[in-house]
């Protein structure tokens, strides 16, 4: 039995995220861990549940093992419902063969069925790839009021950066008129969040006339949104000002992680009203020894804390031993750092152990050449040795001698 | 590790009037503790964790904290079609009412113990902190082919802590109880009893419609005191970290001790985690001035200022400026900059203003109640 739902929402979740390198070696980006003890993927579907969504699809591909187990029943996020709730889509075999999700409108043309079960005038459809609060009730007004077929989130972005996305050019009342994908000349700042409400029988003509198509790569800013605009479908454009980050490479996951720790940065995560919402470790609260110093950081329930921490997002679980020193990094869950070792500006995955008196990182400063320097990046279950050293910029995935 | 002939029997409200403070407008199972807990966690999770998935939560008074803390029971795995969690409010017909004691409570609800199928049950109060396999004290039970088992710890009585006692002698081999004092004014090493009850399902059944016909009330002085030599009855000795709270001394020392990590680590053990209602709070965050040392803080907290020596709950916000030294701060307390707490404990969403000064002592912490503002 299946109520009709006004809007449901459909998350891509298949991608690989391959410029996170080891981070996302075992697992889909949304399932990397952000902020101590949320996953990427709890912001969208946070934002679902707060927003009044509470009919999700989660197409899912790359790795699904972990992000599966994650969203679960979806009980964290309020999703675990007899009518809607979470759904996990992976690709499925049909009677007429079997195809992965190809793009991103062929992964939702894949689940037309899954839609049309709920029968919903609209359909949300977002990326597991952001980090940033939205109420999406907010945008679907603004669909309604507009009378439109496809609203498309949009940012403002610097002038200089808008070449890096897809920009929208809107006239005043918001309508779009022309899309470019990562263009040399900008006309415009207004670059695209990912995030699309359309009208769910539109959109279903279009994806079926784009699966036709031989030459089309599936996808929804390559083709999908061209042919609309194409064809004169009413298209708007809806106003973003919040905070919202893509943490698709090492350095923006670490910048957003570090974003947690600057009170100028507007992302409040401690909004009562508008909780960001995980699957919670079943931890002790951490424990700050006394000879521990810890200053401008965020630490999860579970750590122990015998040494030096600062400018760090630590997850849950993590012991940092006597003498030992972490700035400027992201330990996620389980990870030990032994006494006297050195942790700067690194990614340190789950359950890691860095051997005393080993050194991860360098402070940019104290690099001669600055092409030489980045944020150094430990993979899950990695063992270094006492001792050993692991350069800026490295990447790890096996044990370091 | 699936225990499935066991029933689980809590009473949430026993011994309430021992720390009147913080049961003025709770039970004795909602009381905080440990930053994150509720007495009653502990409890819930050594059932879970020994395999006791037949769970009823006996109520007295003030249980609404308790009802919204524990909920459908689902953080406990407990929200099942098989067996589950149930809450027992006081059930007022037949004569039964509000009762006055450990028997009057189980015949109240000696309808929901027959309609169980089990073949023991395990019978706590939430006055104890501690991480037990009840698994153990089965085996002990049925090892002795005992009646009922009684768990107890070894401790050292000072006169500050001699208050609310139950003292057990047992024959030194086998463990068998000779005689049990209640409330003695006795100081040194003793076996005191944890109320912790083992006994099997047909033998509980019977106590109860017994002592009901004789009007009988007290589990302990009517049965474990006055029956000691009729029932085998044994002692089962509670090895590991164990705290008992019965005053807002031994409330305040249990806090304490988790900052021996020592002890922390006997509680919360990774395989035998002890479980909560999650809040979905954000990690801790510490500014450009905090200085915490020897101290656990929960998720959620805002820490600015100078911690020492103490436990922060969730949501704390400690400003700039503020110093709290040896206290326990409950969960959405804030303490305004430049005030300054030595000794403390904080009930529930306190404020303290800024610049405020307030200092009790180690034996004698300052108790302040739920919602008020200093």
């Amino acid at each position: 039995m299946f109520y009709k739902k006004e809007c449901i929402a459909m998350l891509l979740a298949g991608g690989q995220g391959s410029r996170l390198y080891v981070l996302t070696q075992n697992i889909a980006k949304p399932a990397v861990p952000y902020g101590g003890k949320y996953r990427i993927i709890d912001f969208p579907l946070s934002n679902c549940i707060n927003s009044g969504i509470d009919t999700v699809g989660v197409l899912t591909q790359y790795q699904p093992l972990e992000l599966n187990d994650y969203i679960g029943s979806g009980q964290p996020w309020d999703l675990d419902r007899m009518n809607g709730g979470v759904h996990v889509l992976p690709p499925y075999q049909k009677s007429t063969g079997s195809d992965w999700y190809k793009g991103t409108a062929n992964a939702i043309y894949q689940n037309l069925h899954f839609i049309d079960r709920y029968n919903p005038e609209y359909v949300l459809v977002l990326s597991g790839d952001h980090i940033y609060k939205m109420d999406y009730s907010e945008m679907l007004e603004d669909h309604k009021k507009n009378n439109a077929d496809c609203t498309i989130a949009v940012l403002e972005v610097p002038m200089e950066e808008a070449s890096r996305f897809g920009i929208m050019n809107a006239d005043e009342d918001g309508k779009i008129y022309e899309f470019e994908e990562k263009p040399a000349h900008p006309k415009s700042n207004l670059a695209s969040m990912g995030i699309y409400i359309f009208n769910w029988s539109k959109l279903k003509s279009y994806l079926i006339e784009d699966e036709k198509d031989p030459n089309s790569s599936k996808d929804f800013g390559k083709n999908v949104i061209p042919k609309m605009l194409a064809n004169e479908e009413r298209m708007f454009a809806y106003r973003f000002d919040g905070y919202w980050k893509d943490v698709g490479t090492i350095d923006s996951l670490w910048e957003a992680n570090m974003d947690l720790l600057d009170p100028k940065v507007p992302l409040e995560l401690y909004d009562p009203n508008w909780k960001i919402y995980s699957r919670n470790p079943v931890m002790p609260p951490h424990y700050i020894s006394k000879e521990a110093v810890v200053q401008n950081s965020m630490i999860t329930e579970g750590c122990e804390i015998h040494g030096t921490v600062d400018f760090s997002v630590l997850s849950s679980g993590v012991v940092v031993e006597p003498g030992a020193v972490v700035r400027d990094s992201i330990l996620m869950s389980g990870t030990v750092v032994k006494s006297g070792a050195v942790v700067e500006y690194a990614i340190v995955a789950e359950n890691v152990t860095i051997g005393e008196n080993a050194v991860i990182g360098k402070r940019p400063e104290d690099v001669q050449n600055k092409d030489e320097w980045g944020i150094a990046v430990i993979g899950s279950d990695v063992t270094v040795a006492p001792g050993a050293t692991v350069a800026p910029k490295q990447m790890v995935d096996k044990d370091v001698m | 590790m699936a225990n499935t002939n066991t029933l689980g029997i809590i009473f949430s409200n026993m011994h309430d009037e021992t720390i009147n403070e913080l049961t003025a407008k709770r039970t004795m199972g909602s009381i905080p503790y440990g930053g994150r807990y509720r007495l009653v966690d502990f409890a819930l999770s050594n059932m879970v964790n020994s395999g006791i998935y037949d769970v009823g939560v006996v109520t007295k008074s003030n249980y609404q904290s308790l009802m919204d803390h524990v909920s459908s029971g689902r953080e406990w795995d407990l929200a099942r079609k098989r067996k589950g969690l149930n809450i027992l409010p006081p059930f007022g017909n037949a004569g039964g009412g509000i009762y006055r004691g450990k028997l009057e409570a189980l015949a109240n609800i000696s309808s929901f113990i027959q309609h169980s199928n089990e073949d023991y049950v395990v019978m706590t109060d939430c006055d104890l902190v501690a991480n037990i396999d009840y698994n153990e004290l089965l085996e002990f039970h049925k090892a002795n082919n005992a009646d009922i088992t009684v768990a107890y710890k070894v401790q050292e009585i000072m006169p500050e802590t001699s208050q609310n006692k139950v003292i057990l002698t047992m024959d030194e081999k086998d463990h068998r109880l000779t005689d049990v004092f209640i409330h003695p004014s006795y100081l040194g090493k003793a076996n005191v009893l944890c109320n912790i009850f083992i006994i099997s399902r047909i033998l509980l059944l019977r106590i109860i419609s017994e002592a009901s016909s004789r009007n009988l009330y007290s589990f302990k002085q009517d049965i474990l005191q006055k029956r000691c030599n009729v029932y085998r009855i044994f002692g089962y000795e509670l090895k590991g970290y164990t705290a008992r709270i019965d005053s807002l001394q031994t409330y305040y020392d249990a806090n304490m001790e988790l900052l021996n990590l020592e002890n922390g680590n006997q509680l919360f053990l990774k395989t035998r985690p002890i479980y909560t209602k999650v809040r979905d709070e954000v990690p801790a965050k510490y500014g450009l001035n905090a200085a915490v040392t020897n101290s656990l803080v929960a998720d959620g907290c805002v820490i600015d200022g100078e911690v020492e020596n103490s436990i922060l709950f969730r949501n704390v916000y400690i400003e700039k400026g503020a110093k709290v030294k040896n206290s326990i701060i409950m969960q959405g307390t804030i303490i305004r900059k430049d005030s300054s707490l030595n000794c403390v404990i904080t009930d529930k969403d306190v404020i303290v203003g800024e610049a405020r000064e307030l200092s009790g002592s180690p034996n004698y912490p300052i108790y302040i109640a739920k919602n008020i503002k200093v």
